[in-house]
C-alpha cells in the first residue's frame, strides 16, 4: 500500500452543545504506518474508544482530517459516501471479546467478510481457510465457536478482521480477557500479521503485559495523544 | 452468500422446533375452525343434496322446514302432483329429538319419508331400506346404532335394518329415518293423558257436545287425534321444466311457499348458520392476532438475545437488509414450522369431533398465506429493533 497506514490530523470531537457540551478529543494527531503495530493506552474516560470509534466510521468526528492510504477518508466531514463499505472493506476490527457468530462455524465466521463484499463464496472460504492456518487454527475452521477456546477464539477473530486485507485494523483491548502467555501469544501474531499483509494496526490497551511489546505508543488523556517510543519485545 | 437466517435455525433448531409446535397447534386450532365452519356448509349441502328435491314446499310465510318449523297438510302433495312440471312430489316430517338406545340417548333429526320417494335416504352402507310400514328405522352412523339394534322414539320402538353415512342435519345431529305415518305419529300424537284429558274437555264444551247433533263430538274428537299434517312436501320437477317457474306457480295459487335449490342453500348457509359462521370468524380473527403476537414476541425475544452479534454485523459491514432479511427468514421459518404442525395436527384430530370438519385444501392455502403475512408482519417489531442497533456497542467503552 502507498502512502500511510493511517493519518489522523487535528482531530476533534465534541458531544453535547452549549453547557452541557464534552470535547471527548481535542486536536487528535496520529500517524501508523503500513505493516506497523502502535498501542493506544490511557485511563478510562480518556478518549480511547470515542477515537477508535472515530477510526472505525462508527461515529463522526466533529472537526480534523483522516486519510486511509493515499485517500482522504474525513476532512471536516466524510468524503467516502458508503461508511458501511469502507468498514467492511479497508477497516479490520478485533474485539475484548472475540464475538463471533455463534451461529456459524469458525471457516465461515471468516469468509463471511469477503462474501459481504460480493465475492463467491468458494474463494471467501479459500481465504478463510488460508488465515486460519496462517493463525494456527486451520484445523479448527469446522468447529463451532463455542467448542474453541478463549485463545483460540481471539485468533479466529483476527482472521476474520484480515479477512477482507484491510489497510488498518482497530484492535480494541483484545487480549484483556487472556493470561499472560496468550495476550502476549495474541501480540505476536498481530505484529507477524501487520507485516505480513502490510497493514497498519491500532492496538488500545491498557494491558500493562503487552505494553513493553509497542515500538511506538501513543498516551491519550483528557481527550490529547502524546507520542512514546516504546521498547519493542521481539 | 451463506443463509444467515438457515444457519441460525440449524444452530438453535431445538429452540425452533419447540416454537413452531406451540404455534402449530394454534395454527392448528386455527385451521380445525375454519374446517368446522366448512363442515357446516357441507353439512347443509349434504342435507338438500340427500334430499334429492329440486323444491321444496312449506307452510306460507315459513322458510321451514330445516330453518323454522313448518305445518301443511299431508294431502298437499297431490295438488302438487297436479302441478305442469312437477314429476315427484312427497310427504317429509323432520323433527330433532333424543332417540334412546337402551339407557343412552342420541340427538337425532328424525326424518319421515314415504319409501321410493323423494326424501328417502340415498344409499346404505349396511343393512337395507325400509320395507315395512312402521317400526323399521335407517340410522347414520353417527349415531352410533348397529343394524338390529331396538331404539325407542316416543311411545314405539323401532329395529335399525340400515346404516347410512353423511346424512346429517345443518345442527350436525345424524339422522334416523322412519317410515312417515310413525314420524307423523311421533311429532304430531298426544300422549294418552292428554288426549283423555282433551276428550273430556270436548265432551263437556256445548258447542262441541251439543244435545240432538249425533255423531258431532266423535268427528270432533276424531279430527283432534288425526295426524295429517307434515313439514314439508318435497317437488322434483320434470326433465326439461325450471325449478323457479314450478315455484312461483306453487306460491301463486296454492297459498304456499316454495324455495327452490338455490334459495333453500342460501337459507342455511346465510341464515341457519350465519351466527355460527361470524362466531367462528371471531375466533378466526382472535386465533389470528394470538398467533401474530406469539410470533411476533418470539421473533423479537430471539432477536434482542442476538443484539451484540447483530451490533457487529453492522459493524462488520453488513447490510441493513441483510440483517432485516435474516429475521423475516426466521419468522417465516417459524411461521412454516408451524403450518405443517398445524396442517397435521388438524388433519390427525378433525376426524374425532362430534362434528363434521372438512379441512380444504383452498383453505389450507390460505392459510398458509396468511400464516406467512402474518409471521412477515410480526418480525417488523424484531427487525425495527434490530435497525436501530447502533454498530457502536460492539466496541467497548
Amino acid at each position: 500500500m502507498d502512502g500511510f497506514g493511517i493519518r489522523i490530523e487535528g482531530l476533534s470531537k465534541r458531544y453535547g452543545e452549549g453547557d452541557t457540551a464534552v470535547d471527548a478529543l481535542k486536536d487528535v494527531n496520529m500517524t501508523v504506518a503500513p505493516g506497523e503495530v502502535v498501542g493506544l493506552i490511557g485511563p478510562s474516560g480518556s478518549g480511547k474508544s470515542t477515537l477508535l470509534k472515530c477510526l472505525g466510521a462508527v461515529i463522526e468526528p466533529t472537526t480534523g482530517k483522516m486519510t486511509l492510504g493515499d485517500e482522504v477518508i474525513y476532512d471536516n466531514g466524510w468524503k467516502i459516501p458508503d461508511l458501511r463499505a469502507l468498514r467492511r472493506d479497508r477497516i479490520g476490527f478485533v474485539f475484548q471479546a472475540p464475538y463471533l457468530i455463534p451461529f456459524l462455524d469458525v471457516i465461515d465466521n471468516v469468509a463471511l467478510l469477503p462474501m459481504l463484499a460480493g465475492r463467491p463464496n468458494g474463494e471467501s472460504r479459500k481465504r478463510a481457510l488460508e488465515l486460519l492456518e496462517a493463525l494456527d487454527v486451520g484445523h479448527r475452521a469446522k468447529a463451532q465457536p463455542s467448542q474453541l477456546s478463549g485463545g483460540e477464539q481471539q485468533r479466529v477473530a483476527i482472521a476474520r478482521a484480515l479477512a477482507n486485507q484491510p489497510p488498518v485494523i482497530l484492535a480494541d483491548e483484545p487480549t484483556a480477557p487472556l493470561d499472560s502467555e496468550r495476550a502476549l501469544s495474541v501480540v505476536r501474531i498481530l505484529n507477524q500479521m501487520a507485516q505480513q499483509f502490510n497493514t497498519a494496526i491500532i492496538v488500545v490497551t491498557h494491558d500493562e503485559k503487552i505494553i513493553p511489546t509497542f515500538k511506538r505508543i501513543y498516551h491519550i488523556r483528557d481527550g490529547k495523544t502524546f507520542e512514546e517510543k516504546g521498547q519493542a519485545l521481539s | 452468500m451463506i443463509s444467515l437466517a438457515g444457519r441460525d435455525i440449524l444452530h438453535s433448531w431445538s429452540k425452533f422446533v419447540l416454537t413452531g409446535i406451540g404455534l402449530g397447534l394454534l395454527i392448528g386450532v386455527t385451521l380445525t375452525m375454519a374446517g368446522v365452519y366448512r363442515g357446516m356448509v357441507d353439512d347443509a349441502k349434504a342435507l338438500l343434496n340427500n334430499s334429492g328435491a329440486d323444491l321444496w314446499v312449506v307452510q306460507q310465510d315459513t322458510q321451514g322446514p330445516y330453518a323454522e318449523s313448518s305445518s301443511i297438510h299431508d294431502d298437499v302433495y297431490r295438488s302438487m302432483l297436479s302441478l305442469s312440471g312437477v314429476a315427484r312430489a312427497a310427504n317429509v316430517t323432520y323433527l330433532t329429538m333424543q332417540v334412546r338406545l337402551d339407557n343412552t340417548d342420541v340427538r337425532a333429526m328424525v326424518v319421515g319419508f314415504e319409501p321410493g320417494q323423494p326424501g328417502e335416504p340415498g344409499y346404505l352402507i349396511a343393512g337395507r331400506h325400509i320395507t315395512r310400514n312402521h317400526y323399521e328405522a335407517v340410522a347414520d352412523v353417527k349415531t352410533g346404532f348397529q343394524l338390529g339394534d331396538s331404539i325407542r322414539i316416543r311411545r314405539h320402538d323401532y329395529r335399525v335394518v340400515g346404516l347410512t353415512k353423511r346424512m346429517v342435519s345443518s345442527g350436525g345431529d345424524p339422522m334416523v329415518f322412519i317410515p312417515l305415518k310413525d314420524a307423523q305419529e311421533a311429532q304430531f300424537l298426544k300422549d294418552n293423558d292428554a288426549i283423555l284429558n282433551e276428550r273430556a274437555r270436548t265432551t263437556a264444551n256445548p258447542t262441541l257436545n251439543r244435545p240432538g247433533v249425533p255423531g258431532l263430538l266423535e268427528a270432533i274428537q276424531a279430527s283432534q287425534n288425526a295426524n295429517r299434517n307434515v313439514n314439508a312436501v318435497l317437488v322434483q320437477v320434470s326433465p326439461g321444466s325450471h325449478p323457479e317457474t314450478v315455484a312461483n306457480e306453487v306460491r301463486r295459487w296454492k297459498h304456499l311457499q316454495a324455495f327452490t335449490r338455490l334459495q333453500m342453500e342460501e337459507i342455511l348457509v346465510s341464515k341457519l348458520i350465519a351466527t355460527s359462521a361470524k362466531q367462528i370468524a371471531m375466533f378466526l380473527v382472535i386465533l389470528a392476532v394470538v398467533s401474530a403476537a406469539i410470533v411476533a414476541f418470539i421473533i423479537y425475544t430471539m432477536t434482542l438475545g442476538k443484539i451484540r452479534e447483530i451490533a457487529v454485523l453492522k459493524l462488520i459491514g453488513t447490510r441493513n437488509r441483510t440483517i432485516a432479511g435474516m429475521i423475516l427468514q426466521q419468522a417465516l421459518g417459524l411461521g412454516l414450522i408451524g403450518f405443517l404442525v398445524g396442517k397435521v395436527s388438524a388433519t390427525v384430530w378433525a376426524p374425532f369431533f362430534p362434528k363434521y370438519v372438512l379441512l380444504e385444501p383452498g383453505d389450507a392455502a390460505r392459510g398458509f398465506v396468511v400464516v406467512m403475512v402474518i409471521c412477515a408482519l410480526a418480525s417488523t417489531l424484531a427487525i425495527r429493533a434490530a435497525l436501530h442497533v447502533d454498530p457502536a456497542t460492539a466496541i467497548g467503552g
